[in-house]
């Protein structure tokens, strides 16, 4: 199990995945992937009970992750190939033609790591209950997390599963929301205001927590946390606050940079905050 | 060779599927069984009450139900979904198109209440669009099975299908006809009478109307052809080919829209192999209303004597 120290510098590194990907190919989400970097990389390299070869899609004695909002994927394949699910070489066909890395994450390629498609939004938190209602049946104990952007919120069906989850007691699911409070169109409160989120959660019955997203530290406790809160009647869901762009200073602070790609300056600008901890693929 | 059927009894489609569901979960421990709040409607009521730890209550959150579904494959379960068609297919494409189909997902839909057969319920409940909306989708299996016998059959039969399935269902008693014994093979058309001067493609209620008017039409010195393609997707290509080479002309017929069901993919299998005359049995891009069964499938074109004039049209455009 990795320190916060050494979690940090692979987040580094993640970050500098990122960048490259969505630069190589000029386009991608660089914005909310930068945000969620140290969630995700606490996730796969502290916090998951998993083993990553041989992949094995039912996972059952294992724990899953989902992602809902599938557009983050140049963090997800970066800290999945990083943990090794797959060549951190194969980063260089992110999008490209012929890939195992889509634009959005799929199962439909065959790419290790990944159980479900996802892109078109606020599906995943449903997948995530019935991978936790299949383990219930299975009576395997370990645990199935989802990650979802603030935006994604929106979309109805997450209402849906969350009003199911809590009735039904799904309570070895721990979902995270990225509440960067940023989407395509511009502040999560200009587009469509989400109100308290603690409170929509809290009524629907689930049991609430935060965390500094972009803190190493509070991520891995609050995710030790909120393993602990498993197991007793309720869904667990992390309200995370992050930065969207967190890491590199000049994509920070706006939604500009939900979907665009740096150009040739603007990735060396930013590759120079972030140092090459565990080698460039 | 033909199939061998006899007129039993009048029965509903979906007990079909209530009675295959039943039988599954006492035959396989991998299945479970999902509905949106119309267990009653569905007849999953029998496997719910023997099977409670395998039946899981939605609520009115259809797509939820095909999220939760495709989850639930993830671990090994082999998962049925029940509600309307219409709430199977349109309310929730998308969850279906990336969750299920994009995803590979083993998640069999079960739709029941599907077309004009529905009846007093009206056009809002109706749906006419299924069979096209789903079978767009890449490796959707499509099944629509003709009677009670058939659709248990089919019900069981894809349980041990490994892949997304859309299997679509009716409310009304018809007739049952086909052995209880049959064993269902997907993607494979079923000859039920053979003919020499016009081939009828039926699926669904429609396949026992096409019985109906073979007889009549036989009165009238036409022998015609009547093939029961339960499987829409895949087609059986091979036996609508066979069939029109013999008799040079065909008719499809279906409880669903003209654009996008049944009669279109047999034309695309005849204009790409065998240009010859095909009429369609199908509602002609409109939405239904409230009646009974019966006034609607005569109202809307669905019935006998529709298949008669369309089997004589096609005779006379050889």
């Amino acid at each position: 199990m990795a320190s916060i120290h050494e979690l940090q510098r692979i987040a580094t590194q993640v970050r500098r995945d990122i960048l490259r990907q969505v630069h190589a190919v000029n386009s991608g989400h660089p914005g909310g992937s930068l945000g969620c970097t140290d969630f995700l990389t606490a996730l796969y390299f502290h916090t998951l009970k998993h083993t990553p070869v041989p992949f094995e899609m039912d996972g059952n004695g294992q724990d899953l992750f989902f992602l809902s909002n599938g557009h983050i994927s140049p963090v997800f394949y970066s800290v999945l190939s990083r943990s090794g699910y797959f060549p951190v070489d194969e980063l260089k066909t992110f999008r490209k033609l012929n890939s195992r890395l889509q634009g959005h994450p799929t199962t439909h390629e065959k790419l290790p790591g990944v159980r479900i498609a996802s892109g078109s939004l606020g599906q995943g938190l449903s997948v995530a209950i019935g991978a936790a209602l299949s383990k219930k049946l299975n009576n395997d104990s370990t645990l199935v997390y989802t990650l979802h952007g603030d935006g994604e919120l929106q979309e109805g069906q997450i209402w849906e599963a969350a009003m199911y989850a809590a009735a039904k007691k799904v309570d070895n699911l721990i979902a995270t929301v990225d509440a960067n409070g940023q989407q395509i169109d511009g502040s999560t409160d200009h587009v469509l205001n989400l109100g308290s989120l603690e409170a929509k959660w809290q009524a629907f019955g689930w049991d609430v927590l935060h965390m500094d997203g972009n803190n190493m530290e509070s991520v891995v406790s609050t995710l030790e946390t909120a393993k602990s809160h498993t197991g007793k009647g309720k869904s667990v869901v992390i309200l995370m606050k992050t930065e969207m762009g967190s890491g590199v200073d000049f994509m920070m602070g706006s939604h500009k940079w939900h979907g665009v790609a740096p150009n040739d300056e603007q990735l060396a600008k930013g590759l120079a905050q972030l140092e090459e901890t565990l080698g460039d693929y | 060779m033909t199939a061998p059927f006899t007129y039993t009894d009048q029965q509903d489609t979906r007990s079909g599927f209530g009675a295959g569901l039943l039988e599954l979960g006492r035959k396989n421990p991998e299945v479970v069984a999902l509905c949106a709040d119309l267990t009653g409607s569905l007849k999953m009521d029998a496997f719910e009450k023997e099977f409670p730890e395998r039946f899981f209550q939605i609520g009115i959150a259809e797509a939820n139900m095909i999220g939760i579904a495709a989850g639930m494959t993830i671990g090994g379960r082999i998962p049925f979904t029940g509600t309307f068609a219409n709430f199977s297919t349109g309310r929730v494409y998308d969850q279906i198109r990336q969750s299920v189909a994009y995803s590979g997902k083993n998640v069999k839909i079960c739709a029941s209440h599907a077309g004009l057969t529905l009846g007093e319920d009206g056009a809002t409940h109706q749906i006419l669009e299924d069979i096209g909306l789903m079978k767009m989708l890449p490796h959707m299996v499509v099944i629509n099975p003709c009677d009670f016998n058939q659709t248990k059959a089919a019900t069981l039969a894809i349980a041990e299908y490994d892949g997304p399935v859309y299997l679509r269902f009716g409310r009304p008693k018809v007739p049952n006809f086909t052995t209880a014994d049959q064993k269902f093979e997907i993607g494979k058309a079923v000859l039920l009478k053979e003919g020499k001067d016009v081939s009828i493609f039926a699926t669904g209620h429609l396949v026992w109307k096409a019985l109906m008017a073979a007889e009549a039409l036989m009165e009238k010195g036409i022998d015609a052809e009547v093939i029961n393609i339960h499987t829409i997707k895949p087609l059986d290509e091979a036996a609508v080919l066979a069939s029109v080479s013999k008799t040079g002309c065909a008719v499809s017929a279906e409880e669903h829209q003209r654009h996008g069901g049944l009669g279109d993919s047999i034309a695309q299998v005849l204009s790409m192999n065998l240009p010859k005359p095909l009429e369609y049995v199908a509602v002609n891009d409109s939405f239904g209303e409230s009646g009974t069964p019966e006034e609607l499938m005569v109202k809307y074109g669905l019935d006998t004597s529709d298949i008669i004039k369309a089997a004589e049209v096609a005779i006379a455009r050889k």
